[in-house]
């Protein structure tokens, strides 16, 4: 157990240094950052230009900067943005918990609604029970997130004129604004929870010692909740992983339909506006966030199935 | 959805349709068992793919202004002709004297007016009186028709899922037939890139790439197959060296080996036909999820360039119009979705028919 962890940590690092490493080689693909610091038809001296080559480590190859980088960034100083120079960790900082606040609500409906859904839907198969559950998740897994968004806004913002069509409440607890934005964003998690607990589940319902549970008596409900449910909960949540990075890509979509003030968003401008240091701060802090769920996801694994060995 | 409990599930169909055996519960029985409705969606993708010049009834890139966000005309009771008068549009002549205008190249829009409100009221009276007939589906938001921008995207998308998943297939089998048949530390690295790139948030690295090539201009298309080809292969490494593991401890593998046939020979005639089938269902299940990477990537303006009619583009295009034309975005949304899930809904099937061990694959 204590290697595996550590492996997975290890795991982790690559993981982060390479897709940082990525970000910074392609964003010099497009030529001299310098040029976004000195453009506007000004001009800029030789000199000045050997100054700010220096003060941002540009006068070093490409490898070289990254270390410069990476040394910068473990320290808590992940510079400037190029567009008005504010402080990236600050701006990061910023829009961490909005993020994180969206893709955990989500992740809790999801889960809550899809795992229950899903054990019904296998508890009572070919039922219409069965059916509306298997339509609903064929359709959360293959409806565009923001052509869903964009649906939900039509309907509950502009006709019904329910619900707000984008923005974030000043406080937690505005919830009107978290409704479509989390419909939107849960509904393939959903839908991957659904249908992953259902095929787990009848799995688990057709084998020997359910069979042997119900041959010696044991009541509907015990077999479903305590013989079944725990052995067919390793496979949705093996499946968390997944699910969780697809909540990274959606943030980035839901967050630019319902102009949530959240990583993706900015995220989004960094890159229109080519704003190197602050997009890599970004990236940073996605991969940080996805290796992080990921380690969460092995932890619950090893809990709920014991026989898991790590090798 | 059939499921992996196909056989028990059927019984169950054939019971009911011995007990009932109505024309209705016989087509029900049919639908259920093959995957009409997808294979129809599918067929109907390709067809409008490759002769979208054909079908389509109008340009998908001309730009007129006039018919700029317009109404759809499907469903209007007499598209041709004015709801009030019953004229056909053509004959109704508007004047601009009418309105306080007059003809004047020098004025804006060619006209000079007495009041902006008469210059609206006229423009708004001169596009009703277009013939409306020929945008089904509506006008975007450059005045372009949103049917034949569809259309076409059924080419692009088609284009773009085709050659990335092909070159996914490609990369991704041999990778996978590598790493299982070697083992040992060859096996080790190439399942330890699979994990990283797994790892990697996309969707950025795919933005800043394309951003990239955006900001140097010019052929893009291929930058956006190159990029959904990054996403492409890695789920056929897994599951194809899962299968080479099994089979290559087989009896005819170990007998093609004792009689002196190289590595290459054993990969490619005794170990790869085995993959097969898991190659093509994973390639089923997985083009779906191709096709709404792409289009997401193309809602986020750094997909397909711009005067290439793209679905994900043309939802990006409504996106700001929500409110007074929803038809815009609304169309190639529904086509990305229903494409999408006709696909899954085959990809299912198939891999009932073929692999249902497969099934934990979602």
């Amino acid at each position: 157990m204590k290697q595996f962890l550590i492996r997975r940590f290890v795991f982790a690092l690559i993981s982060i240094v390479v897709a940082t490493f990525l970000i910074l080689c392609i964003s010099r693909l497009s030529g001299d950052p310098l040029l976004l610091y000195a453009n506007s038809g000004y001009g800029i001296t030789e000199e000045g230009e050997k100054i700010i080559r220096e003060r941002l480590g540009l006068d070093r190859n490409v490898f070289m900067q990254y270390v410069f980088w990476l040394g910068r960034t473990l320290k808590g100083d992940m510079g400037e943005t190029i567009l008005d120079r504010k402080p990236v960790s600050r701006i990061v900082f910023l829009k961490l918990p909005s993020t994180l606040q969206l893709g955990a609500v989500s992740w809790v409906m999801a889960t809550i609604v899809g795992i229950p859904l899903g054990i019904l839907s296998a508890v009572k198969r070919g039922t219409y029970l069965d059916y509306f559950g298997r339509f609903f998740a064929l359709l959360g897994q293959a409806v565009p997130q923001f052509w869903l968004g964009l649906v939900l806004i039509l309907i509950f913002s502009v006709y019904l004129d329910l619900l707000p069509a984008g923005l974030k409440g000043d406080s937690f607890w505005e919830l009107e604004y978290l409704v479509l934005p989390v419909i939107t964003l849960s509904w393939g998690a959903m839908a991957s929870y659904l249908r992953l607990t259902r095929t787990a589940m009848l799995e688990v319902l057709d084998s020997e010692y359910i069979r042997l549970a119900r041959a010696k008596g044991v009541g509907t409900n015990s077999v479903v909740w305590k013989h079944a449910f725990r052995n067919a909960l390793i496979q949705p949540l093996t499946a968390s992983t997944l699910i969780l990075t697809g909540f990274l890509t959606g943030a980035v979509l839901v967050e630019t339909i319902f102009a949530w003030p959240g990583m993706g968003d900015a995220a989004i401008r960094a890159v229109n506006n080519n704003d190197f240091p602050l997009l890599q701060g970004f990236v940073f802090f996605f991969t940080i966030l996805f290796v992080f769920s990921t380690f969460i996801t092995d932890l619950l694994y090893a809990y709920i199935d014991p026989r898991i060995r790590y090798d | 959805m059939v499921d992996n409990s196909n056989t028990s599930d059927t019984s169950v169909a054939q019971v009911k349709t011995a007990q009932r055996s109505s024309v209705i519960s016989q087509t029900f029985y049919v639908f259920r068992r093959w995957p009409i409705l997808p294979m129809i969606v599918m067929i109907l993708l390709l067809v409008t793919g490759i002769f979208a010049p054909q079908i389509s009834p109008n340009d998908p890139v001309e730009q007129n202004l006039s018919f700029r966000n317009m109404k759809p005309t499907w469903g209007q009771a007499n598209p041709c002709c004015d709801p009030e008068t019953g004229l056909p549009y053509e004959n109704i002549v508007v004047q601009p004297e009418d309105y306080g205008c007059r003809i004047d190249p020098e004025g804006i829009g060619g006209l000079e007016c007495d009041s902006i409100k008469g210059r609206s009221q006229y423009f708004r009276e001169k596009k009703d009186s277009l013939p409306r007939d020929k945008y089904i589906l509506g006008g975007d938001n450059l005045g372009r028709d949103v049917l034949s921008r569809v259309i076409h995207g059924a080419r692009i998308s088609l284009q773009v899922t085709l050659f990335a998943l092909t070159s996914g297939i490609i990369v991704g089998t041999l990778m996978g037939l590598v790493a299982g048949y070697f083992g040992k530390w060859i096996d080790e690295i190439l399942m330890r890139i699979v994990d990283v790139w797994i790892a990697l948030p996309f969707i950025l690295i795919a933005l800043v790439i394309a951003q990239q090539f955006l900001h140097s201009g010019g052929a893009a298309l291929y930058v956006v197959i190159g990029l959904i080809a990054l996403l492409a292969w890695t789920p056929f490494v897994r599951q194809v060296r899962a299968d080479v593991l099994s089979i290559r401890s087989r009896d005819y593998v170990l007998a093609a080996r004792t009689a002196g046939a190289s590595h290459t020979r054993i990969i490619l005639r005794h170990i790869l036909p085995g993959t097969f089938s898991t190659v093509l269902v994973i390639a089923s299940l997985r083009v779906g999820q191709l096709i709404l990477a792409e289009a997401s990537l193309s809602f986020l303006g750094a997909g397909i360039p711009d005067p290439i009619p793209a679905w994900g583009k043309s939802v990006k295009d409504g996106k700001d119009f929500i409110e007074e034309a929803w038809w815009i975005s609304f169309w190639p949304g529904f086509a990305i979705f229903l494409v999408v899930m006709s696909l899954n809904f085959f990809g299912d099937w198939l891999r009932d028919r073929l692999d249902p061990r497969l099934s934990q694959l979602d």
